[in-house]
């Protein structure tokens, strides 16, 4: 099968501090410090930072791809490198059958980006981006006029088109990076964390047009934190912490793979193993995790209905429950259960 | 190499240009000018210069503005670009290597430095009349040094605007442009430098000295100067060094 994205075993490691084109927030964000074995250059003091520890992806064209995970679990430095803007340490990456790293101007040719963080070109106006962009790749200047005034307006941005972007609002820009990154018509579309900053409108409208671009049988890789967002567009997902997959699947898939499917956080005055073991029994219960001194993550097959037996047997064992959070089976619930933190952690 | 691509990013930084005319302007006019008024006229009408410092000091004062214009046309962009909002980036993704990117910045501030330099030839011909001695006796080996002068300003630019962060721009242009162009035989020939041997040898790793030497070859070969072949060759190699050292710095900071 032609892959519209593959990726093999791949690796990254920065030498110092990922740099800001990688998407990464802060000085010291992303992935784990290499503690023990030092992959590269070993004897020399710089920091090793393992971003990417071997990434498998394949990714069918036409899709709507989504890689979820954590700030600084990797996300961006996949697109990074899928996109020719950073360079893999090992491994291979291919987009649309060209590989990324060998054949450069052939893969950019099939992709668009929008990056993490807006960078347009302030110089100019939000219909020049669209223009010079559609120049960048070639395309005439009839078509140039005519797709730019259409993106324009499909992006509601038509009032704002002759303006400079630099006075733009955060949505605003990130709209007109969209548009560009639509204006040459790629096959694959990037979008690493679209909707972060958008407001509920904006989003729903970001939502309907890559759905719109996907139907043209465009493929389109998102990045999120946000499960919502995964769970409503993407045909498949692969859930990446510490620069590894984790799990992959369609959403449904994924979810009816966590352990019972719901998902009881408990806070308790205090809690004791015994306790623990007694909460396993309880029927319909899958996985019992501790979670600290006094909490415990509890996966059962029902939820609300487990609650008056729960409060029992913690009664039996003297101790008191001071919160409980239930949730329905959901990718939260997923990458929970895979490793032990909250997206939002 | 794609044609299209390069050329519209030609058209891009034409068209940023036209819409930033006027301060562009005073950026490039405004220095030489000045220049040109207060130590060929100011200082020659009150009699502390002789009337021939006007002509020694022209080929100066179009070697400063050509570089001072080729360095910051392509080295303040690109700090910019490839800082904080990364505006460079839609560039770099364009269907061609990203080596021409860097050229087509280069290219762009050689065509800004020429334009300066020899907008200074009017500017003090107007300014310096009479007395003023140009002796253009070739116009071919002229327009070679102007070319590579300019040239080892834009890519001088690019090794510097990729090597430069934001907050260093201040201590570039104290610490790098500032002794070039004292240390560039720019106010004075490189002859009257020979009370000074030490000094007289270590301008000699300098490529504005050269770029001085040269106009001064070329526009009023009646001073002293350094022979045009030395000129040429160094200009050149000045050239392909600061070219090669900034394209490998363009994609050291392009590619993470």
């Amino acid at each position: 099968m032609d892959w519209a994205i593959r990726t093999r075993n791949l690796r990254k490691i920065y030498s110092s501090a990922p740099p800001a084109a990688a998407g990464q927030k802060g000085p010291f964000p992303a992935g784990q410090r290499d503690k023990g074995t030092k992959p590269q250059g070993a004897g020399d003091s710089k920091p090793q930072i393992t971003a990417l520890d071997g990434i498998d992806l394949e990714v069918a064209p036409g899709h709507i791809f989504g890689l979820l995970g954590p700030n600084g679990a990797g996300k961006s430095t996949t697109v990074g490198i899928l996109t020719t803007r950073v360079r893999p340490t090992s491994g291979s990456a291919w987009v649309d059958g060209h590989d990324v790293w060998r054949d450069q101007t052939a893969a950019k040719r099939q992709i668009g980006v929008v990056a993490q963080r807006p960078n347009l070109d302030f110089s100019l106006t939000a219909r020049e981006i669209l223009l010079f962009h559609g120049a960048y790749f070639g395309l005439s200047s009839h078509e140039r006029t005519q797709r730019a005034s259409a993106l324009l307006d499909r992006f509601k941005l038509t009032d704002r088109a002759d303006q400079l972007v630099r006075g733009f609002s955060g949505g605003m820009m990130q709209r007109i990076s969209i548009a560009r990154a639509m204006m040459h018509d790629p096959q694959v579309l990037f979008l690493d964390e679209p909707s972060a900053g958008l407001d509920p409108q904006t989003r729903l409208l970001l939502w309907e047009i890559v759905r719109e671009y996907n139907q043209k049988g465009r493929t389109v890789l998102l990045t999120t934190h946000n499960m919502e967002e995964a769970d409503a567009l993407c045909q498949r997902l692969a859930i990446i912490d510490h620069g590894r997959i984790i799990a992959s699947g369609t959403p449904a898939e994924l979810k009816t793979s966590v352990p019972g499917g719901f998902l009881l956080r408990l806070r308790f005055t205090h809690h004791s193993a015994p306790l623990l073991e007694r909460l396993g029994a309880l029927p319909g219960v899958t996985e019992v995790r501790a979670a600290g001194d006094s909490s415990a993550d509890l996966y059962a097959g029902r939820g609300g209905s487990l609650i008056p037996e729960i409060v029992n047997a913690a009664a039996a064992f003297g101790v008191e429950i001071s919160d409980v959070h239930i949730s329905e089976p959901s990718l939260e619930n997923l990458f929970l259960h895979h490793t032990g933190r909250s997206l939002r952690e | 190499m794609n044609g299209k691509a390069f050329l519209a990013m030609l058209a891009r930084d034409a068209h940023v240009a036209r819409r930033n005319l006027v301060p562009l302007l005073f950026q490039t006019f405004l220095q030489p000018l000045l220049f040109v008024f207060i130590f060929g006229r100011v200082m020659v009408s009150s009699g502390y210069m002789p009337a021939a410092y006007k002509s020694l000091l022209l080929p100066g004062i179009m070697a400063i503005s050509m570089v001072f214009t080729g360095v910051w046309a392509v080295a303040m962009p690109l700090i910019g670009e490839f800082q904080f909002t990364r505006e460079i980036e839609d560039r770099l993704l364009a269907p061609m290597d990203i080596s021409w990117v860097a050229v087509e910045k280069v290219v762009f501030g050689l065509i800004q430095a020429v334009v300066a330099g020899l907008v200074v030839i009017p500017l003090a011909w107007i300014i310096l009349r009479p007395g003023l001695e140009l002796h253009l006796s070739n116009p071919f080996v002229f327009s070679f040094i102007t070319l590579l002068v300019a040239s080892f300003s834009a890519c001088g630019g690019l090794a510097l605007g990729c090597s430069v962060d934001q907050q260093h721009i201040g201590l570039m242009f104290s610490m790098v442009l500032t002794p070039m162009i004292f240390f560039g035989c720019t106010y004075y020939p490189w002859s009257a430098l020979s009370n000074f041997p030490i000094v007289q040898k270590v301008v000699l790793i300098n490529p504005l000295a050269y770029a001085s030497e040269g106009l001064r070859a070329t526009l009023v070969p009646q001073f002293p100067h350094l022979s045009t072949l030395l000129i040429l060759a160094a200009l050149t190699g000045f050239d392909v060094l600061l070219l090669i050292v900034g394209l490998r710095q363009f994609q050291k900071k392009a590619v993470s």
